[in-house]
This record gives structure tokens, C-alpha cells and sequence, in this order.
């Protein structure tokens, strides 16, 4: 009973030591690729062909699912608000839920698995064929030449993508609102520009580059140590995706904590 | 001259090099053979830094590449040129942007002097006009070509090949000997190419040394390799299943 209880214990610590020496390499990896954005600069061919994969390429993926989002929230708050004869809050709840919340929330939860995954299948690839062997040996330093143009271009089109979802996603909710809740679209419009302050926008957009960070970070740290051929390159695609969810919400978590009692 | 004094490395708690020397002199075409996995490639990553050992040294011209800093090190890197087991072309750049990446990344040359010199890479290696395609649109020994092409684009002192016949056709192989021996004749530059295809090392070597169980344990000129009297130098060479190798 105390051998196994030992021997829990241990791995347990294991575990947390692991945990903790991963997220000391993300760090890392953060660091030296915003050291490589200040010291060198980039070329702009990369940037521009990393911002289009990031962005323009997500733009008919984050539409439909903001769109959506928009649809159910009304849908969602009209079945409680209807009770208490307070539909003018809907355009409320919608703008607030969208802009703090699921904007940020959900544009990088889509872009995670869209263009994390697929940055994390690239660089997997390029390590497991020496691709990024060659690199070195060719004097080029991979965070440089790899990491920091798609940093770059996350932490610009995640906020700009943002703003877009926010945007289609109260749009979403005015033509529910407007055209089967019998709600004014003056009215629907003046409450959505009521209830917003910039600090609403302006905290869901720090959270956006947070959420860029990590994607970045998390993404291209598994692809760079992939190993293993096919198999290995899946592994950390996969890692790459689940990691950057559970950091995503958890820093979601905390930011939200810390703006509700700051 | 290239040195490597007293390397040690072990990968995964396996030693792979133990106490390894070797030196090869400048201008000198050296062929590594040895069997699959015992090394030849961690000597060769090694040599180029992409290693770090856990003891010893490999001396290029007077510095030390193992305790350089990285400025010196990528100083250092852009004298060696290396051709890649899987030629490790950039799936996602042409040809041409494959060949020209060292001028393009680490030299002042404009466009027009890059594209000449990638042109004229690319005719060493017998290749003409496939400078828009991409890799994925070449056959094994094209590619081979082109990662040729790329390791001698910025005229390096040292180029080490990892297994250049590997995958190949024998006719494509023997072209690629060929080519070994051509660009060493005409760029007079040091080579280090490892293999376990005897008659690749034959063609290109100016001097053959066995590595086995972490050492070089003979070297010599192809003569005097198929005349050794060792036991495990003749069972590699003449590739007999029963000898003192096993496993």
C-alpha cells in the first residue's frame, strides 16, 4: 500500500516536473521569437504568405461559425428574456458575449485547429525529412526563418480576424432579432452601440494576441521537436491542437478573472 | 585539414562514437564505410555542429567547431556545403530558390548574380531549366542533383556527402560518382562522404576509412583497404554474411 502510494506520488511529480520544464521551453521559444521580430528583420514575401494562410484563408471558416454563434445567442437568451419582457437586452447580451468572449474565444479555437494544426504538420515535416537540419547547416536559424514570420502574422491576423467574427457574429443575431423576434433594427442597433464600451473591444483584442501567442508558440515548439516520421508528425499535429486548446481556455480563464476584479 | 580528435557521442545512453580520430587532409576526397547505424552520419552531423559531442573536438581550419559560438559557428557552416541522405530540399521553395538560398540568405549578390550562379550550380550537376520546378516534381536522382547543386551553389571549402548512391538507380549512382569526382577536381575542395556502397567509395576515394564500434579501425586507399588484412575490413567489403561482424 505505501509502495504504491510512493510510487503514485512519484509519477505524479513526474508529471508536474514535466509539465513545468514544457512550459519553460514554450517560454523559450516565446522569447526567442520575439528577440528575432526586434533583431533582425523579416522578409515581407514570408509575412505576406504566412498573414494569407492565417487570415485570408480563414476568413469563410471564422464567418460561418460567428455567423452561427450570433444566430444561437439570440436564440438562446429570446427563449429567458422573452419571459421577463426584456428582448431590448438581447442586442445586449449578443454585442457584450460576442466582443469580451466568444469573438476572441472561438476565432481562436478555429484558427488553433486550422492554422496551428497546419503549422505544426509543416515544421513536423520539415524536421522528420532534415529539412530543418539543412537550415542550420546552412546557417539559418529556424526560429528566424520559420517561427517568426508566422508570429508575425498570428499575432496581426488574430485581432484583425476577431474584429471580423465580432462583427458578423452580432450581425448573426440582428437578422434573427430583427426578422423572426419582431425586434426594431433601430432599435437592435442603438442597444448593441449602447451596451458596448472600447474596454469591452479593447479586452477581448489583448486576449486575442494572447491567444495568438500561444497558438504560435505552442504550434510550430511541436512541430520543430517532432520525430519520428509519419506517425510523428501526427502525434504532434495532434498535441499541437489539444495543447493550445486547454492553454486558450485556460488563459481565457485568467484574463477574464483579472478584467472582471481590475 | 579537418581533425577530429578523441570524439565521443552516445545517442538515446548508446555510445556511438568512442574516442574517434581522423584527420583529412585539405583537398582530400575521404570515404567513410561502415554498416548501417553505426555512426557515419553522427560523425558527419558532428563535423557540421547539428551534434554537439559529449567529448572531443573537430578541428576546421584551426577553430574548434564544437566550442564556437554561434556567429562563428554559421561562419564556419557557410564554408561546408552538405548533401543530405534525403537531399532535404525545401518542398515549399523552386528549385532555383532551393539551389540560391545560402547566396540568397547570407551574401550581398543582386537577383541577376544569384540566378547565374544558381544556372551555372545547376550545370555542374548536369541539370538544365528546372529552375521553377519543385521538388516534389523530380525523380530521386534529380533530386540528389539539386542537393548537390545547393551544397556547392555558395563554393564551399569542405562539401560532405551522407550516403549520395542511396535510393538510387546503379546507373544514376554512377553518374553521381562521377559527378563527386568532377566537382572535386574543378572546385579543389576537401569531401568527406560517407557510405556503405563499395563501389561508390572505390570511385570517389582518395583515401577509405572503416568505422566500427565507435572507431575508425583502418584506413588506407582503395588498395590497400581491399588488400587489408583485417577480418572485419574484409567481411564489409566483399559483403559476406558469416565473419566477425554480427548482429
Amino acid at each position: 500500500m505505501v509502495y504504491r502510494m510512493r510510487d503514485c506520488f512519484s509519477r505524479l511529480g513526474r508529471k508536474v516536473l514535466d509539465s513545468i520544464y514544457y512550459a519553460g521551453e514554450l517560454s523559450l521559444l516565446g522569447a526567442r521569437a520575439i528577440f528575432g521580430l526586434c533583431a533582425h528583420p523579416l522578409k515581407r514575401k514570408q509575412v505576406i504568405a504566412q498573414m494569407n494562410k492565417v487570415g485570408i484563408d480563414s476568413l469563410f471558416i471564422v464567418s460561418l461559425c460567428a455567423l452561427f454563434i450570433g444566430i444561437v445567442l439570440v436564440l438562446q437568451s429570446a427563449y429567458q428574456m422573452q419571459k421577463l419582457g426584456a428582448e431590448r437586452f438581447i442586442a445586449h447580451l449578443v454585442a457584450l458575449s460576442m466582443c469580451r468572449e466568444l469573438g476572441p474565444v472561438f476565432t481562436a479555437l478555429i484558427i488553433a485547429g486550422r492554422a496551428g494544426a497546419s503549422i505544426s504538420a509543416e515544421l513536423g515535416t520539415m524536421k522528420v525529412t532534415e529539412q530543418i537540419d539543412a537550415l542550420e547547416t546552412m546557417a539559418t536559424n529556424p526560429v528566424k526563418y520559420l517561427v517568426c514570420p508566422r508570429f508575425l502574422a498570428l499575432v496581426t491576423m488574430l485581432p484583425l480576424l476577431t474584429v471580423y467574427a465580432n462583427f458578423i457574429g452580432i450581425f448573426g443575431g440582428y437578422m434573427v432579432a430583427v426578422w423572426k423576434l419582431g425586434i426594431t433594427s433601430t432599435m437592435y442597433i442603438s442597444s448593441t452601440f449602447e451596451a458596448l464600451a472600447l474596454k469591452d473591444i479593447f479586452t477581448g483584442l489583448f486576449k486575442s494576441v494572447i491567444f495568438a501567442v500561444i497558438i504560435c508558440v505552442v504550434s510550430c515548439f511541436q512541430g520543430l521537436r517532432a520525430e519520428g516520421g509519419a506517425e510523428g508528425v501526427g502525434k504532434a499535429t495532434t498535441l499541437a491542437v489539444v495543447v493550445s486548446f486547454v492553454l486558450i481556455i485556460a488563459a481565457d480563464c485568467l484574463f477574464t478573472a483579472l478584467f472582471y476584479f481590475v | 585539414m579537418i581533425e577530429i580528435i578523441n570524439l565521443c557521442k552516445s545517442l538515446d545512453e548508446q555510445r556511438v562514437l568512442k574516442n574517434l580520430n581522423l584527420t583529412i587532409e585539405k583537398g582530400e576526397t575521404c570515404v567513410i564505410i561502415g554498416r548501417s547505424g553505426c555512426g557515419k552520419t553522427v560523425l558527419l552531423k558532428t563535423i557540421v555542429g547539428l551534434l554537439k559531442p559529449d567529448s572531443g573536438q573537430v578541428i576546421i581550419e584551426n577553430h574548434d567547431i564544437t566550442r564556437v559560438d554561434e556567429r562563428e559557428l554559421n561562419r564556419l557552416r557557410l564554408r561546408i556545403g552538405l548533401l543530405f541522405q534525403s537531399s532535404a530540399l525545401f518542398d515549399s521553395l523552386s528549385v532555383g530558390e532551393n539551389v540560391g538560398f545560402v547566396l540568397r540568405e547570407h551574401s550581398d549578390l543582386d537577383e541577376a548574380a544569384v540566378a547565374k550562379r544558381v544556372k551555372e550550380s545547376l550545370e555542374l550537376v548536369g541539370l538544365e531549366g528546372v529552375e521553377e520546378q519543385l521538388p516534389a516534381e523530380l525523380s530521386g536522382g534529380m533530386k540528389k542533383r539539386v542537393g548537390l547543386a545547393r551544397a556547392i551553389c555558395a563554393r564551399p571549402d569542405i562539401i560532405l556527402y551522407d550516403e549520395p548512391t542511396t535510393g538510387v538507380d546503379p546507373i544514376m549512382a554512377d553518374a553521381i560518382n562521377t559527378l563527386i569526382r568532377r566537382l572535386h577536381d574543378k572546385l579543389e575542395v576537401t569531401s568527406i562522404a560517407v557510405t556503405h556502397d563499395m563501389v561508390s567509395a572505390y570511385k570517389i576515394a582518395d583515401r577509405i576509412s572503416m568505422l566500427y564500434d565507435g572507431r575508425i579501425i583502418e584506413s588506407g586507399t582503395s588498395e590497400e583497404i581491399k588488400n587489408s588484412k583485417d577480418p572485419i575490413v574484409q567481411q564489409f567489403i566483399t559483403g559476406a554474411a558469416q565473419g566477425p561482424i554480427t548482429g
